[in-house]
């Protein structure tokens, strides 16, 4: 196959060339890197990227090629793909397809042959920034333009266009080697008591859902836009707030909602949920430079004085200062002291700012699900 | 969790003399844990044999035990210094095993010591394969099936739960005799009778193979809290059935999706926590099943290991240094990451680059073995490389092996010369049985045609390392076919776009330039030339354990043709040191010590050290030891591209060996300022005519000598200077095909097998000087002054390397105006050549006569040995007098002849290369050494020996087997023995010869002889020393039987009449007294104090 050119023009006017790989064609994006070593079919299909172009740090990319399994939702979501170095042939038991074809059947475009460590210098420098990669049209003057003129990500709503359409039953748990993704009913014998919880789509990732099966609960997943008392009216015990791309200011109706359900059944919160959550409490979120976007995260249990390494993807965060005493700080970034986790006993809930559910990344903070199951079943207290 | 404040002295033990397996990594991770506690206020005790290391420096502990590691040795030096705690995973598998001896002798509960780190517990659960399978079987964990048997009928009982193939390996051989592999009933019947045999205590292991299985690692730290971090993961590009320090291994892992991965690092938080190393890293390693994902733990090191040293280098996270923190109870969240300053070591590196070892052997050096790899590790050395891909880090790995490739050169003649067919089945036959060129034999099989899944199913090697090979050499065959276009370009043409970025993409894949110029047909300078008119240059990347996200500061480079450059040179004054590259026979650690001296005294003079070096195992590359660190080939080219960077005052090529020294002459030419001794001086010392006129000039006398360019001229040349002589090819360390002969058959026979003698090749023809002492002397001068540093007597006789002999300092036997006018000799050589620097002379005395038979005017060998001896550091010196100061201003100006005596001794790996003799030769064969050091020889000796591994005997019986020419001379030694009550047994002439002459001697029978013989008596453990020098030609297989048992039943033995004399004279005093323990720092005193003031004048303990 010829190769064909393409380049990446960012809205501060740096431009990266390389060769074009995935769709062939055109698409704009805040441009984020991540720093995970692995896992790139799990970010590629992260709903959270919507509306962004992820480029990895890490040079290789593409080696696994793509499997029917370690998708976090049913396609790519992000806007782009810009790699180092990406491969056609892939090595892997279970891959089905390489990287190139998976995203241009999806018509997601792709950059191959960057520098990606210097894009990463200059997004950590100057900060994240709008981005096209255009293998159609290779005016470099036009692409900048371009780039400039995309509509940022500040108080977007890019829930709308990733959330579910309907409700729906989630009947999967946790993966293992050789056996796949065990059913629901393989996990309901080994708990007492099933908790029913509602999982509120703001862009969740499938792993989140997995793992609250797995932790032996009945998961329900309603669109971003059910009302609370539609929510209330399934008498759940439980309700999960989910991960989701963007701004948490962008989505007004989800805090409203939220709003309304603090303190009538418990909650948790990840990642966008969690930042929703510190908004409904009276908070205020900020956008970070550059975000985190990673796999090593190094996070410390302010209860237990222990470090999880955790999976992260979020550009903006909650500003713990904003929420006073309402809500208590349980969890803080080792590296830039943000706030990662919090918890408000009297209203029944808590949030983390990174991903349990990991995938991609270490699963060192599982326990969250477990807490979350033992704590509607009264076993533990927050 | 704060500093534990309970505990005050700490005992460190380091891992001893460089062997195959445990090499310059050790003084890498204990210099780091030196470091680390003497940081936090903690008194150091440290016991090392090893005087190479840059942590027996007496500035890294409070007390430095240059004693060997013996649980004996040790334990008397915990009854005299009392330590509180015992660091017992920063000194490889040595310091571990002394640490259970200690614990099992009842020696630390006596004396209150703790182990920190890991319990006695957790690491005989981790070393134990019965307890670690438990463990394992506890988490629900698979590990490969085994047992151990005791007989053939128990091997046939455990073969039914293994199943086939299987792998049996003896055990208790020092892991000397490798594994066999069954695939049949037949197959395992014979394997486990040879295994049986093989065995000294005629026990089996029988394991089920998992040969062709993926084979990963993980580096896994964990703190007092219970915060456990992956540093590092690496995958090796040889499956299982390679032993890791041979495979070359790829960092981070490539062919791993992250639930895999997820799992595997789940496994080894696990596994760490289940064997209950408390604090500090491990390595543990799986086998992952190329086709259906199943995952086996293989086995765990609850200890820093070399490839824990390879993580750090490849991440930037300081293992060794970090784990020494945690066990003295700091916690991971405590501990800032030096290279980010802002962020906490509780995080796990991201990198974004490729990281490539590759291995370096020396099959060369041992014909009587197969270049064959199994899971016996046999490679002597490892390199580095960094790229940002795997293609860029590879070919520079690649090249940095000094190997004579500079990337994927042709190993087969060209396709002309042979029939394709014989072609594919070489390449075939090297693919499936793995080599030390196997990597290379990928190359030649894809240029042939092979497909690469045919490829994998040969080598099991995965598909991704495959496809990247094909990719390098598809891009070879695209330059090649431009060739014309390249030559074609003239020496000022500008160059064309297309062939501009044929170049850099070139470049950007990792194709050196003379790899290149081979392709082109070019020279290395005219491709050069072009690239640099096409503005083709790399940029410098830092190491930075975060993929970009935070702002590095600490100086650790590479080099890679993507866009950015973050050298950011600095406008201080500086100096380039060259590093010494990958470990091999002939040069080792002993230069890297050289070179991290070098570092430290300009660091001291207030210049800007840069290191340069691809040796991932060294001190020298360290990020915390150069102000500025260069990961990089030790090339002309890579070089050159550093020193465009940066612009130094000087270059420094003496200190790192032939590797840098080799560079002197192109890197002036390209007008580099190389300081110290001049090229031509150099020059003038290496060639011969210029030699012969410089010793004339001086009176000076050398062995009568010539230079043959064909085998006639060479038969001529000996004839006229008489046999026996000295034989050996122009330019060559090590003493590479080095030969002596007797007569003119022996001649012709050396020049058929070994070496052609051509006008471009001659061979160099030296009179031998039979019986002659040979000594050493190093010596520093500023061009001014000069003051020898020691003198050194070999204890073997001339004829053996010096590598390989052991040395005494003082001098033993040789009188005092001898080494008066040695010393005389050498200080005319150094003021002759205008030495700036150091410089060695090896002398050979023969009945009061003195010869001369060669100068280096450079860093030798026995730098670090005779610094340790002195107490003087003559490295570091050396450094501040090749940047102007004068040995008068540095207080060195008197030679010192220390009251102590102290010997060094070569360490062997004859173990580990099946079918070789351990006869000594010109052929330098050692991979490393020990001292000993006592007030007198004969224990200082004793103490050398029993570092290097050699249990002296105090009783028991001795076998004796000696040629003719040795008779009269073992008589003395013999009868030493004899009267100090050792029985004495030899073969029928021997016996004869030794009873007349009334040393009783019982006759026992040679191996041809019938039984029971006497290789019998040695695996029935009834002998307890054996002397055995080389006899004629015709009983050579006797003897080298007989040596080999004694190797392989780890029974003392000799091979020479010097060492049988020092010997007998070593067990004399080892049973007139105890052999005692004493510090460096005692030995010294006054010298240390001023080594130490020298490295605090300029504040380089960082």
């Amino acid at each position: 196959m010829p190769e064909r050119k393409a380049i990446l023009a960012l809205a501060d006017g740096t431009l990266y060339r390389g060769t074009a790989f995935g769709h062939i064609g055109e698409s704009g994006g805040e441009v984020v890197f991540n720093t995970g070593m692995t896992g790139y079919q799990e970010v590629i299909t992260d709903p959270s990227y919507k509306g962004q172009m992820v480029t990895m740090t890490s040079p290789e990319i593409g080696n696994t090629g793509i499997n029917p399994d370690d998708g976090e939702s049913s396609r790519p979501w992000v806007e782009g793909f810009i790699v180092r170095e990406v491969w056609r042939l892939p090595s892997s038991w279970r891959h089905v397809e390489s990287l190139d074809g998976y995203l241009r059947r999806y018509h997601v475009c792709g950059i191959s042959g960057v520098d990606t460590r210097a894009l990463t210098r200059r997004l950590r420098d100057g900060g994240s920034q709008m981005g096209i990669i255009s293998s159609v049209d290779l005016d470099e003057k036009r692409l900048v333009r371009k780039a400039k003129d995309l509509p940022p990500i500040v108080g977007r709503d890019l829930v709308r266009e990733v959330t579910s359409a309907r409700e729906t039953r989630w009947e999967t748990g946790d993966w293992d080697l050789g056996k796949g993704y065990l059913p629901a009913s393989e996990y309901r014998i080994r708990f007492g008591r099933i908790p029913k919880v509602v999982a509120i789509d703001y862009g969740i990732k499938q792993n989140i859902l997995r793992m609250l099966v797995s932790r032996g609960m009945e998961v329900t997943l309603v669109p971003s836009e059910t009302t609370a008392s539609a929510i209330l009216s399934k008498r759940p015990d439980g309700i999960l707030l989910s991960n989701g791309p963007g701004d948490p200011e962008g989505v007004p109706y989800a805090i409203h909602t939220v709003r309304e359900l603090l303190g009538k059944v418990p909650m948790f919160g990840i990642c966008l949920g969690h930042q929703i959550m510190g908004l409904a409490l009276g908070g205020r979120t900020f956008k970070m430079k550059f975000g985190h976007h990673g796999c090593n995260q190094p996070v410390m249990d302010l209860a237990t004085g222990k470090v999880e390494i955790t999976s992260q993807n979020h550009n903006f965060s909650v500003d713990g200062s904003s929420l006073g005493d309402r809500a208590r700080i349980t969890h803080v970034n080792l590296n830039d002291k943000t706030v990662e986790g919090l918890c408000v006993p009297s209203l029944r809930c808590f949030s983390v700012q990174y991903h349990p559910e990991a995938s991609p990344g270490p699963h060192d903070s599982r326990y969250l699900f477990t807490r979350f199951h033992r704590y509607l079943t009264g076993e533990e207290d927050l | 969790m704060p500093k534990r404040t309970d505990i005050r002295k700490i005992l460190l033990i380091g891992s001893g003399p460089i062997i195959i397996g445990q090499a310059c990594e050790f003084d890498y991770s204990g210099t780091q844990a030196c470091k680390a506690l003497k940081e936090e206020g903690f008194t150091v005790v440290l016991v090392n044999s090893n005087p190479a290391t840059i942590m027996t420096d007496t500035e890294f502990a409070d007390r430095t035990y240059i004693e060997p590691i013996t649980p004996e040795m040790v334990a008397k030096i915990i009854d005299r210094e009392r330590p509180d705690a015992l660091l017992p995973t920063i000194g490889g598998q040595t310091g571990l095993n002394i640490a259970v001896s200690l614990h099992e002798m009842g020696v630390l509960r006596k004396y209150g010591v703790e182990l920190i780190g890991a319990s006695f517990e957790a690491i005989q659960k981790a070393e134990d394969r019965d307890l670690f399978r438990k463990a394992m079987e506890k988490l629900g964990l698979v590990v490969p099936l085994s047992g151990y048997v005791r007989s053939l009928d128990e091997a046939f009982g455990v073969i039914q739960a293994i199943g086939y193939p299987a792998i049996i390996r003896p055990s208790f051989t020092l892991g000397g005799t490798g594994a066999g592999i069954a695939y049949n009933r037949e197959e395992y019947e014979d394997a486990v009778r040879w295994a049986l045999d093989a065995s000294p205590k005629r026990t089996v292991l029988i394991e089920q193979s998992v040969i062709g299985w993926k084979e990963f690692e993980l580096e896994v730290m964990r703190d007092l809290k219970d915060n456990v971090v992956i540093v590092c993961s690496i995958e090796n590009l040889d499956p299982m059935g390679i032993h890791t320090g041979d495979s070359i291994t790829v960092a981070p892992a490539q062919t791993l999706t992250d639930k895999e991965y997820q799992l595997m690092r789940n496994a080894a938080i696990r596994i760490i926590r289940e064997i209950g190393v408390d604090t500090g890293g491990s390595n543990i390693q799986f086998a992952v099943h190329p086709d259906t994902g199943e995952m086996v733990v293989i086995e765990m090191n609850p200890r820093v290991s070399r490839s824990s040293a390879l993580a750090s280098k490849a991440t930037g996270f300081p293992i060794a240094k970090i784990a020494a923190k945690l066990a003295v109870g700091y916690t991971l969240d405590e501990i800032p990451n030096d290279i980010t300053r802002e962020t906490p070591a509780s995080f796990e590196p991201t990198i974004d680059y490729v990281v490539s070892k590759i291995p370096r052997f020396t099959f060369e050096k041992f014909p009587q073995t197969e270049d064959l790899l199994g899971t016996q590790m046999k490679s002597v050395g490892e390199v580095m490389a960094i790229g940002r891909t795997f293609k860029e880090s590879l070919q520079k790995a690649l090249r940095s092996l000094e190997i004579g490739v500079y990337g994927f050169d042709p190993v087969l003649p060209p396709p002309e010369s042979g029939a394709p067919e014989t072609r594919r089945k070489a390449i075939a036959e090297k693919l499936r049985r793995p080599n030390s060129q196997r990597l290379l034999y990928i190359g030649e099989a894809i240029r042939e045609g092979f497909r690469i899944e045919e490829i994998n199913r040969m080598t099991g090697i995965d598909i991704w390392f495959l496809e990247n090979v094909r990719q390098i050499i598809e891009e070879e065959a695209a330059l090649r076919d431009r060739r014309e276009r390249f030559r074609g370009l003239g020496n000022d043409a500008k160059v064309p776009g297309d062939e501009e970025e044929a170049l850099r993409r070139a470049k950007s894949m990792g194709f050196s330039d003379r790899r290149l110029a081979s392709l082109f047909g070019m020279s290395e300078d005219s491709v050069r030339a072009l690239r640099l008119r096409a503005g083709i240059r790399p940029g410098f990347r830092r190491v930075d354990t975060c993929g970009a996200e935070f702002e590095a500061y600490t100086p650790y480079f590479y080099s890679s043709y993507d866009e950015e450059n973050e050298a950011a040179p600095s406008s201080r004054k500086k100096v380039v040191i060259l590093g010494g590259g990958p470990n091999r026979i002939g040069q080792g650690i002993e230069f890297d010590y050289c070179c991290v001296h070098g570092v430290f005294a300009l660091r001291e003079e207030g210049y800007e050290a840069i290191m340069v070096n691809c040796n991932p195992e060294t001190v020298s590359t360290d990020y915390d030891t150069s102000d500025r660190l260069y990961f990089e080939p030790l090339t002309k080219e890579d070089v050159l591209a550093i020193i465009a960077q940066e612009k130094p005052i000087g270059v420094i090529v003496q200190f790192g060996g032939q590797t840098p020294l080799k560079l002197s002459v192109p890197l002036e030419k390209e007008g580099v300022p190389i300081i110290g001794t001049s090229p031509d001086s150099i020059d003038r010392a290496e060639d011969r005519e210029r030699f012969k006129e410089l010793l004339d000039l001086l009176g000076l006398k050398q062995p009568p000598n010539g230079i043959a360019r064909s085998a006639d001229e060479a038969v001529t040349i000996a004839g006229r200077i008489g046999y026996p002589v000295l034989l050996r090819p122009s330019y060559v360390l090590g003493g590479r095909a080095m030969e002596i002969v007797h007569d003119e058959e022996g001649m012709r026979q050396y020049l058929h097998r070994a070496v052609q003698a051509s006008e471009e090749k001659p061979v160099l023809i030296d009179k031998f000087l039979e019986d002659a002492i040979e000594i050493d002397v190093d010596a520093i001068s500023d061009g001014e002054t000069v003051v020898i540093g020691g003198v050194m007597e070999h204890i073997e006789e001339a004829g053996v390397h010096s590598g390989d002999s052991a040395c005494s300092l003082p001098p033993h036997s040789i009188s005092r105006e001898i080494t008066q006018e040695i010393m005389r000799q050498t200080k005319a050589l150094a003021k002759e050549l205008g030495v700036v620097g150091l410089m060695n002379v090896q002398f050979a005395v023969k009945k009061g006569e003195i010869f001369i038979l060669e100068v280096n005017p450079r860093a030798s060998r026995t730098i670090p040995f005779v610094s340790k001896a002195i107490g003087i550091p003559l490295a570091k010196l050396a450094a501040k007098v090749m940047v102007g100061k004068k040995l008068p201003d540095l207080g060195f100006t008197e030679d010192i002849i220390p009251g102590h005596i102290s010997v060094k001794e070569a360490v062997f790996p004859f173990i580990k290369f099946p079918h070789v003799d351990t006869i000594l030769g010109p052929e330098m064969k050692s991979t490393g050494e020990v001292m000993g050091i006592d007030s007198k020889f004969g224990r200082a000796f004793a103490k050398a020996q029993i570092a290097a591994g050699m249990m002296l005997p105090k009783g028991g019986k001795v076998f004796v087997s000696i040629r003719d020419a040795d008779k009269e001379g073992m008589l003395a030694p013999v009868r030493m023995l004899h009267e100090l009550g050792f029985r004495i047994t030899a073969t029928g002439g021997t016996a004869d010869f030794l009873n007349r002459h009334d040393i009783p001697a019982e006759p026992v029978l040679k191996i041809t002889e019938g039984r029971p013989h006497v290789a019998d008596l040695i695996k029935n453990g009834e002998i307890a020393l054996v002397i055995n020098t080389p006899l004629g030609a015709q009983s050579k297989a006797d003897s080298y039987y007989i040596r080999r048992t004694a190797l392989v039943y780890n029974i003392p033995y000799v091979t020479t009449l010097a060492a049988a004399k020092a010997v007998a004279h070593a067990i004399f005093h080892l049973m007139e007294e105890d052999l005692t323990v004493r510090s460096l720092q005692e030995y010294h005193g006054a010298g240390v104090r001023q080594a130490r003031d020298g490295v605090q004048g300029g504040g380089t303990g960082r």
